[in-house]
């Protein structure tokens, strides 16, 4: 019988066809592999963070739902722990104290949290990194938490003072500790971690209860909820138990600072994981179908013949679409190993910010299955037609020689035109508009390039826009004082008074929950002036709003959590003093690009309050030399809880977020360069086969190299001008739906585009298409013109 | 003599070129016999080229009836067509068109894998004098030579008619000789039912009978009561 060959005469056929264009094939495969990067590298963090997220907190058995109050008896746990669906009850003491840590020369906030002499906590558990735990009967003994003591090198056996009812105490740390309720550790009322100066202290529960007479009391509670049981109802009871003793509100998991900020970057994660791969690979799959139909186009005589000898439709359709799934494999393959390389990279990023035990990077299945099915969705969409088309054609065509391409005078050549362009121009102008859908996927190729290089350009301008509105526009405040307690109005003259100070404005924060019907969230209700000079209130434009006399002004975004607009009245449940619970008109949003506010005109605030011109902080302006006396003075000053100074809050944006934005920014701006590449490059690369043959010719007919590259490569270079307004338009068009869809509580970003910006994406285009020019101009020097013109192939 | 392995009746085919209406065939009846060498001759645009896309399977008449055997050419759909072609039709085209990318060997093997009972590739190589070219690729190949590889193509499958359009047209005289003996090989060997399609009277020598063609009529048939060798053939 017959010999077979190992390998199916048309499977050669495709391994050489796949050969012989493998530069074109290695470009889509890297379009593909970027996207594949992108989508392994992100959902795997993802991933890996939701898994140690949940694997923490229930190692830890971080609680259910949070609640602090100014100071209830002991005795009020049993009616707790009677709660329907409550089935664990830990109460602590917590302050918020002034800190004095070696090294730095202004004060720090520390606060300080109860552990029980005895056992572990019943819930929050704290995890013992180094160190040992504090002994019973040291009350000057303490855990601190890790970044803060990575922060200041401090290690056990440090000592540190705190302000203590006034009293400046010696602790020493003798353990390092992390724990499930701050994995963000931030500072109340702030955005941006500050290690440094912010701490977060485990004490001995009597030690601790004794400095703030809370013996026999506490002022913090948490719970955990019975499987099943809704968590609001819990909450309810909680609240109503809990207002005599000044409870401020409590707070579901979901809304607690550390978990909250969590999820936020998970959801954002898991967006952006989605979100940019399938735009990176729908880019990919376009690029192939152009790809794929100009190469089919090619084989079209090759095509007829197979069918002519017994080939059917269904046979050689696959036999081309496997060209789309091999390619896909390469890219998938290469971009599932780059991604676990790349996510195992970022995510040592996370660990800088989220604070775990430990955070193993961890590749499952599922991410890699993800990203090879979407791999090969987008090259079996971009294939399919492509090859249903070319498959179509009739086998009769086989019998047929080629018949010359049918071209036209282009329109734009009128007579004049006509005699000034040189022949080579006219053959340009008229290979573009003979097949102007060809020129137009081209451009659009190209322009796809540009855009998701735009986007990700867009990004580093929209970092320095969420700084610049952030520490220029709205924080111009050098130093904010935060006090113990609310204070008269002559803690302002009082600190006005401090060397060095220039100007000072009031503040008042007072913890207030916010109902709308069923909606309602807990955070800070702010006074300030009216048009305050230093810390002020800024849409993402950088405009100033001013407040008006009465009324709140929300953030956009937290007007949409609950459900309202300028006009619409909030209830304001104030959780502090008198507790007033007021309908209150909201009188202005403002687009700002920062958490969640709630501000009110500084009067308007007090007469709510029914106080007089109670601050609970201020906002200094500072003269740059005079800073160590100041500090050194609010240091002394036991009314001090903390102090937040504007030049380290950048200094930490930059270092910490800026670091993993830019990581991200890094990534899009690589791979749109890649793609912008192999789009320009496949462009030249088919072209030229397309048309190897006329370049031959007129090769023979005495044309210079220079002048067939000028009419190959011009064409190009028009295909790349046009594409290059294009590209910027789709890229902002791209640019403001993702940054739509990654609007969240935590950061509104606004997408800005700068010229310098655009004139990068375009000179990166540029560069892109001058290179794949060159490598295309190799190929045509080398034509063998013989070889061509004797092949009809 | 035996049945006709096709009986075409009828056939005509029109083609519509923008607004007007190219009439290639003109109701044309045609008979092809068992082991019988029939050349169709006849100038550009006579229509012999539509005639044998017709009998190969690779068009279909317009109005008219092509039986192949027991099989009605035109009321088979396409999948039945490509059946039809991969089973009994071998096609030998005026341009070659082998797969550059395969050598000659699996150029024909690509025949082979997808019939029934053909020969080795080799065997079909061999039959067209090119057993010691079975590793080059077309590129590699002179015309003749890549004439008389896509002959042993066309051929490996054992078929029952082998259609030839123009097999010599691209080829100088020498070529085209050693080219048309292949083909006349074919045929005494094989068995072949072979049709052949020329401009060049020269070729119609070789015939058992030639039909000549003229604006999509048939205008003339006659026998060739001795037959001349590919050999003896001069242009």
């Amino acid at each position: 019988m017959v010999g077979r060959l190992p390998i199916p005469a048309l499977d050669r056929k495709l391994l050489r066809d796949l050969w012989e264009m493998r530069s074109q094939a290695l470009a889509i495969g890297a379009v593909m592999a970027a996207g594949v990067v992108m989508f392994v590298t992100y959902l795997s963090n993802f991933d890996s963070l939701q898994r140690t997220v949940e694997a923490y907190y229930e190692r830890q058995r971080l609680a259910d739902v949070f609640a602090m109050l100014k100071r209830a008896p002991a005795s009020l746990e049993a009616d707790l722990r009677a709660i329907p669906g409550v089935s664990v009850v830990a109460t602590r003491v917590v302050a918020d104290v002034a800190l004095d840590v070696p090294g730095l020369r202004e004060p720090a906030t520390g606060r300080l949290i109860s552990v029980p002499s005895r056992g572990r906590p019943p819930l929050n558990d704290v995890f013992l990194r180094a160190g040992r735990w504090p002994e019973a009967g040291r009350p000057d003994e303490v855990l601190a938490n890790e970044v803060f003591t990575e922060a200041n090198r401090m290690a056990p056996g440090d000592p540190v003072t705190a302000t203590i009812n006034g009293r400046r105490r010696r602790l020493t740390i003798v353990g390092i500790a992390l724990s499930p309720e701050y994995v963000y550790a931030i500072r109340p009322g702030e955005m941006i971690p500050d290690n440094r100066r912010f701490a977060l202290l485990w004490m001995e529960r009597r030690a601790l209860a004794s400095a703030f007479d809370m013996e026999g009391g506490f002022n913090d509670v948490s719970l955990r909820v019975m499987p099943g049981v809704p968590v609001e109802g819990v909450i309810a009871d909680l609240d109503r138990l809990l207002e005599p003793y000044g409870g401020l509100g409590a707070l579901p998991r979901r809304l607690q600072q550390s978990a909250w900020t969590l999820d936020n970057e998970l959801v954002q994660l898991s967006t952006f994981g989605f979100i940019i791969p399938a735009i990176f690979l729908a880019v990919a799959a376009f690029v192939l179908n152009v790809a794929l139909a100009r190469a089919l186009a090619l084989q079209r005589p090759q095509l007829a013949a197979l069918k002519a000898l017994g080939y059917s439709n269904a046979q050689l359709g696959w036999h081309y679409f496997k060209w789309a799934l091999i390619i896909a494999t390469l890219g998938a393959t290469t971009g599932v190993i780059v991604g676990a390389w790349l996510g195992a990279e970022m995510i040592q990023l996370y660990n800088q910010y989220f604070r775990f035990p430990s955070l193993d990077y961890r590749l499952s299945p599922a991410v890699v299955a993800g990203a090879l099915a979407l791999a090969f969705a987008s090259a079996g969409i971009g294939a399919v037609s492509a090859v249903r088309r070319a498959v179509r054609v009739p086998p009769a065509e086989a019998m047929r020689p080629e018949s010359p391409a049918r071209y036209r005078v282009s329109m734009i050549e009128t007579p004049r035109l006509q005699r000034s362009l040189g022949q080579g121009a006219r053959m340009v102008l008229r290979n573009l508009e003979r097949q102007p859908l060809r020129a137009l996927a081209s451009v659009i190729g190209i322009a796809l390039g540009g855009a998701i290089l735009l986007v990700g350009l867009g990004f580093v301008d929209a970092l320095d826009v969420l700084i610049e509105r952030q520490f220029n526009d709205g924080m111009r405040q050098d130093v904010t004082v935060s006090f113990v307690q609310p204070r008269s109005a002559a803690a302002i003259h009082a600190v006005a008074s401090m060397p060095g100070v220039m100007a000072v404005e009031p503040m008042r924060a007072v913890p207030a929950r916010f109902r709308v019907g069923a909606r309602s969230r807990t955070l800070a209700l702010t006074g300030l002036e009216a048009a305050p000079d230093l810390n002020r209130v800024i849409d993402q434009q950088g405009r100033p709003q001013s407040l008006p006399p009465e009324g709140l002004v929300l953030s956009r975004m937290l007007g949409q959590v609950l459900g309202v607009s300028p006009g619409d009245t909030v209830q304001v449940e104030v959780l502090e003093g008198r507790r007033p619970v007021r309908q209150v008109r909201v009188t202005g949003v403002v687009d700002d690009i920062m958490g969640l506010q709630a501000y009110m005109e500084f009067a308007a605030l007090g007469r709510l309050m029914r106080e007089g011109g109670a601050v609970s902080g201020a906002y200094l302006q500072v003269d740059p030399g005079a800073t160590g006396a100041l500090y050194a003075r609010l240091k002394l000053t036991p009314a001090v809880a903390g102090v937040a100074i504007r030049e380290a809050a950048l200094r930490n944006f930059r270092d910490v977020m800026a670091q993993n934005m830019n990581l991200t920014i890094g990534i899009n701006v690589v791979f749109a360069a890649i793609i912008a590449m192999g789009v320009v490059y496949n462009a030249a690369r088919i072209s030229l086969s397309e048309r190897e043959r006329e370049l031959a010719s007129l090769r023979v007919l005495g044309f210079t190299r220079g002048e067939i590259s000028s009419i190959l490569l011009g064409e190009l270079a028009i295909l790349t001008v046009l594409s290059l307004p294009t590209g910027t338009l789709i890229g902002y068009g791209l640019g403001m739906f993702i940054i739509t869809i990654f609007q969240n509580e935590v950061y509104r970003i606004p997408f800005v585009v700068t010229p310098p910006m655009v004139a990068w994406g375009w000179l990166t285009i540029i560069a892109a298409a001058a290179l794949s020019a060159l490598a295309v101009r190799r190929r045509l020097d080398r034509l063998d013109l013989v070889a061509v013109l004797k092949s009809r192939e | 003599m035996s049945a006709p392995v096709f009986t075409a009746r009828g056939i005509t085919k029109v083609y519509p070129m923008g607004e007007i209406e190219v009439h290639a065939l003109r109701g044309v009846d045609f008979d092809l016999f068992p082991a019988e060498f029939v050349v169709l001759l006849g100038p550009s645009g006579s229509g012999k080229s539509t005639l044998l896309n017709i009998l190969g399977g690779l068009d279909i008449p317009t109005a008219g009836h092509v039986v192949y055997q027991d099989h009605d050419l035109t009321t088979a759909g396409e999948a039945a067509l490509t059946e039809y072609r991969r089973e009994h039709v071998g096609f030998v085209f005026q341009f070659y068109n082998l797969i550059p990318s395969l050598t000659a060997r699996e150029n024909v093997a690509l025949v082979t894998e997808i019939t029934d009972h053909p020969m080795t590739p080799e065997a079909a190589l061999a039959l067209v004098g090119l057993e010691h070219r079975l590793d080059h690729f077309p590129a590699q190949l002179s015309g003749g030579e890549q004439q008389r590889v896509a002959i042993a193509r066309a051929i490996a499958k054992r078929p029952d008619v082998l259609l030839c359009d123009e097999p010599t047209g691209a080829l100088d005289i020498t070529t085209g000789v050693v080219v048309l003996e292949a083909i006349e090989r074919v045929n005494r060997e094989l068995g072949t039912a072979t049709v052949v399609i020329t401009h060049n009277a020269a070729i119609a020598g070789m015939a058992h009978r030639v039909v000549r063609l003229a604006d999509g009529n048939i205008v003339g048939v006659s026998e060739n009561p001795t037959r001349r060798g590919a050999r003896e053939i001069q242009w």
